[in-house]
């Protein structure tokens, strides 16, 4: 045994204890060896290396200098970006940007009434985080608030004028006949044995009357205390001569019943509500692109469930019909379907009623979108492993129970990222409408830019800059929202 | 149990109504007749509105005289000259295909480089390459377009201040110049010494590729075919006297003259097209070559192949499997991109032909319909010649 007698020997040395971990080699770690390591790996590396070093010292400074160190961020006309006004080298004009930072929000939605699209953009972005942060409350209430109720009083708050009136007081009126309902419903469940079934009725009466039908009943008070809310922010009194025309026409009767009947329609109806119409000729900036955007993603994503449901149809005629819509509008250019939707549709329909000018782009990209979205859809359901559908068909489930209960909320939810990445292009396809001379964003950017107001050599630049910054911000937002998502749904596979 | 009889299992005949055979002959006869009866009141709508607003229908515009010229043409072309709208329409496609053409070939080279640099492992590279995709990526087309048209080519000082770039080319603000070649005496034989090049070169790479596979004898493809497609027509060249000439563009007046003149709005599109494509190329290329596994790699280098070879014979044929589907899908993006052309005033098709004949003649319906059926041939040959290649180099499982 070698260990032992070296051990025992008078002479040898064994070190007990151990060394000092020594730092690895400058070449081997560290700063310098990264260096190496990363930018000067070999003799062709070195050169591309210097050359991107280049180019960058080439652009940067010069970048920097131009949008911030030289840049004009007071003023209040084209004066205050004038190189030989200001005396020295201007760069980026902000002052501009700060200047018509209202119109590019608004467009020339009227200065007063701005407040409701104010409204409709809180409503968005609740309706955004509630449906698209993980850990949200609801997210059934969230889908219904951002689905049904969002559309309906936007539309409402944005067009105004006797229309909206008729919507909310409609919409107020279903909910609380909703809300009626269903609360007779809970507390005489006997009354729903035909609707429900024996067996569960005998579950719902076994809990208390304020549980019962809570799904239902949550949605319809969702409704009724939003469009309860809009119709107190959008009151009109009514004039104070009505009482005493309603006192005096009780002389003659029927003329009295007539008017009664016509008074409740009227507070049901349009004149009650005091908002003034706002024509969609002046709705503009991003307003108009997010209103594009939104109705794009609430119109497709339901369509594109139903075309997706129709393409894997097995009738024949369903599925051919969905494959044609899709396929057809997929190989068509956006622009094309824009100038179809702004020249043809008019043509499609009687002359009265001959769409608005904003809804003719809305129409197409919303047909548009649903395509794509679509075929997202349809991945997510050839995704489902065959059992999945097995297992609901076993348990005695319907083609629509299956596809709402089982198939739909696993399919949509692996396909989150590939429904966020065509939302991200549609949200750049928006500028298309541009096109047809509708004043979303871009357009508003470009009409100043004609603006003599702020006309100075560096005015389109900034713009361009500021449109790129907004837009840039916006898809590149989504698309990290995108990979968190898929990396969520990854953490299941991961080893 | 075996032994009850058949009859007994079989339930009952349930009512029609829940018959799924008949149910789904309900659902598609009503999901037809609500498309025939849209299609129908569609046409009877339109065809009442265009009585109404005394528009003619058909298609007998194709040959009347267009008042109108345009400045890009690849065939003559001229209001004077007695054109017609059908004439307009093939000005604006051949446009709409140049562009289109140019914009893929280059965008692929740029979409192959900044992926392939995206996973360099020089850090700047990547960083640089990874910079590019996302600005590139999250900016719509349009504002691109408009950025590179109306904020670097607009501004460029007129014709007589024009910026001279070597070789003769000029740049101002009415577009790019470019020498314009002249073939003297003999110059047509260059022009057949390189397509005869070309053939030679694929003739020869199929017969080395066959003597490879029968004797495992390699031959050095690159070198012959340099020789036949760039030395063959540079001798030829030369043996004849040297007969091509260019004309250089030079100031006459407030404009140039000679050379040949490339409109800015060609310019800007081309630009837009080819890097906001490369941004998207890019991330396929990136993501075919991530899915070949590094087994494949690590297994090539054991069986002794080089790093050229390696790649060549191992990694890109495995990666092209995965990059060629979505890559032709981003084809397609940008041809039908290419109809954003219509913002900056490019003559393509939309802008030609659903811009002008459509505003000048009023008949949208045949108009869009003619542009749809375009771009919706383009779409389905392209996708036919992919579900072919698709099935030829699909996996073939055992």
């Amino acid at each position: 045994m070698t260990d032992a007698t070296t051990e025992n020997s008078p002479n040898a040395f064994v070190r007990r204890e151990t060394l000092q971990q020594e730092p690895a080699p400058l070449s081997v770690a560290g700063p310098l060896a990264w260096i190496r390591a990363n930018l000067f790996s070999s003799p062709l590396n070195a050169i591309l290396t210097l050359l991107c070093v280049w180019l960058v010292i080439d652009t940067v400074p010069g970048m920097v200098r131009f949008y911030f160190l030289d840049a004009v961020w007071t003023g209040a006309n084209r004066d205050a970006c004038l190189a030989d006004k200001v005396g020295r080298p201007v760069g980026a004009c902000w002052a501009y940007i700060a200047d018509r930072t209202q119109y590019f929000i608004y467009g020339s939605y009227p200065v007063a009434e701005r407040w409701r699209v104010n409204i409709v953009f809180a409503m968005f972005a609740l309706g955004v985080v509630w449906l698209l942060w993980n850990k949200a409350p609801l997210k059934k209430v969230g889908a219904f608030f951002f689905f049904v109720i969002l559309p309906t009083s936007a539309f409402a708050l944005l067009l105004g004028g006797e229309k909206a009136g008729f919507v909310i007081s409609w919409a107020l009126l279903l909910s609380v006949a909703a809300v009626v309902v269903l609360l007779i419903l809970s507390a005489y469940p006997d009354l729903v044995a035909g609707l429900v079934g024996e067996a569960a009725l005998v579950y719902e009466k076994a809990k208390p009357t304020v549980a019962r039908f809570s799904g239902p009943k949550r949605l319809a008070y969702t409704a009724l205390v939003v469009f309860g809310l809009l119709a107190v922010v959008s009151w009109k009194p009514p004039a104070p001569n009505a009482f005493d025309e309603a006192v005096l026409s009780f002389v003659n009767f029927p003329t009295y019943l007539k008017y009664l009947f016509y008074r409740l329609w009227m507070n049901v109806g349009p004149m009650a509500f005091g908002l003034p119409r706002v024509d969609t000729g002046l709705w503009g900036g991003m307003t108009v692109t997010f209103l594009i955007s939104a109705v794009g993603i609430v119109f497709s994503l339901p369509l594109g469930v139903l075309l997706a449901l129709g393409r894997r149809s097995k009738l024949p005629a369903i599925q051919l019909l969905s494959v044609i819509f899709i396929e057809f509008v997929r190989g068509v250019p956006l622009i094309t379907v824009l100038f179809m939707a702004n020249t043809m549709l008019p043509l499609f329909v009687p002359q009265e009623w001959s769409p608005d000018r904003l809804l003719r782009p809305l129409i197409g990209v919303a047909l548009f979108a649903a395509a794509y979205m679509a075929e997202v859809v349809r991945g997510g359901l050839q995704a489902m492993p065959k059992g999945q559908y097995e297992g609901a068909m076993s348990l005695g489930l319907g083609y629509w129970q299956m596809m709402r209960l089982i198939i739909l909320p696993q399919a949509l939810r692996i396909v989150i990222p590939g429904i966020v990445n065509t939302f991200i292009g549609l949200f750049k396809d928006t500028t298309l409408v541009t096109i047809v001379g509708i004043f979303d964003f871009l357009r508003t950017i470009e009409a100043t830019l004609i603006d003599p107001t702020w006309a100075t050599p560096t005015t389109r630049s900034t713009g361009y800059a500021f449109a790129a910054i907004f837009y840039f911000l916006c898809c590149w937002g989504m698309s990290r929202y995108s990979i968190a998502v898929e990396k969520r749904l990854a953490a299941g596979q991961k080893r | 149990m075996s032994s009850i009889p058949r009859e007994q299992v079989t339930p009952g005949k349930a009512s029609l109504f829940y018959d799924p055979k008949i149910r789904g002959y309900v659902y598609q006869a009503a999901l037809v007749a609500i498309v025939l009866f849209l299609i129908w009141s569609a046409a009877s709508n339109a065809i009442e509105n265009l009585r109404a607003q005394k528009i003619a229908s058909g298609f007998g515009f194709w040959h009347n005289a267009a008042g109108f010229d345009i400045n890009q043409k690849l065939i003559p072309f001229s209001a004077s000259g007695g054109s017609t709208y059908g004439d307009a329409f093939i000005v604006g496609l051949l446009n709409t295909l140049l562009v289109a053409g140019l914009g893929i070939v280059f965008a692929t080279l740029l979409g192959f480089f900044v992926g392939v640099a995206r996973l360099s492992n020089n850090w700047v590279i990547a960083k640089l390459a990874m910079i590019y995709v996302e600005v590139i990526r999250n900016i719509p087309l349009l504002l691109q377009l408009f950025f590179w048209y109306n904020a670097v080519l607009k501004p460029l000082p007129n014709p007589r201040q024009s910026i001279e770039l070597p070789g003769g080319f000029l740049l101002n603000n009415r577009g790019l110049y470019i020498p314009d070649p002249h073939l003297g005496p003999g110059g047509s034989l260059i022009v057949w010494a390189f397509l005869i090049g070309i053939v030679a070169t694929l003739v020869f790479r199929s017969w080395a590729h066959r003597q490879q596979e029968a004797t495992g004898r390699q031959y050095p493809i690159g070198w012959i075919a340099l020789g036949l497609i760039v030395v063959l027509p540079l001798l030829v060249y030369f043996v004849t006297g040297r007969p091509i000439s260019f004309v250089y563009p030079e100031l006459a007046g407030f404009n140039l003259r000679g050379g040949i003149q490339i409109f800015p709005e060609f310019v800007a599109l081309l630009i837009g097209l080819t890097t906001y494509t490369a941004g998207f190329i890019a991330e396929v290329v990136r993501a075919g070559i991530l899915a070949v596994s590094k087994g494949q790699t690590e297994a090539a280098h054991a069986l002794g192949l080089r790093n050229g070879p390696t790649l060549k014979l191992v990694v890109i044929p495995q990666a092209m499997r995965v990059i060629i589907p979505p890559l032709t899908s981003n084809y397609l993006n940008l041809t039908k991109n290419s109809s954003l052309a219509v913002a900056i005033g490019y003559p393509d098709l939309v802008q030609v032909f659903t811009g002008t004949v459509l505003n000048q003649t009023g008949q949208a319906v045949e108009v869009v319909a003619i542009t749809m059926a375009v771009y919706l041939t383009i779409s389905l040959v392209t996708s036919l010649f992919m579900n072919i290649y698709n099935k030829r180099m699909a996996l073939v499982e055992r």
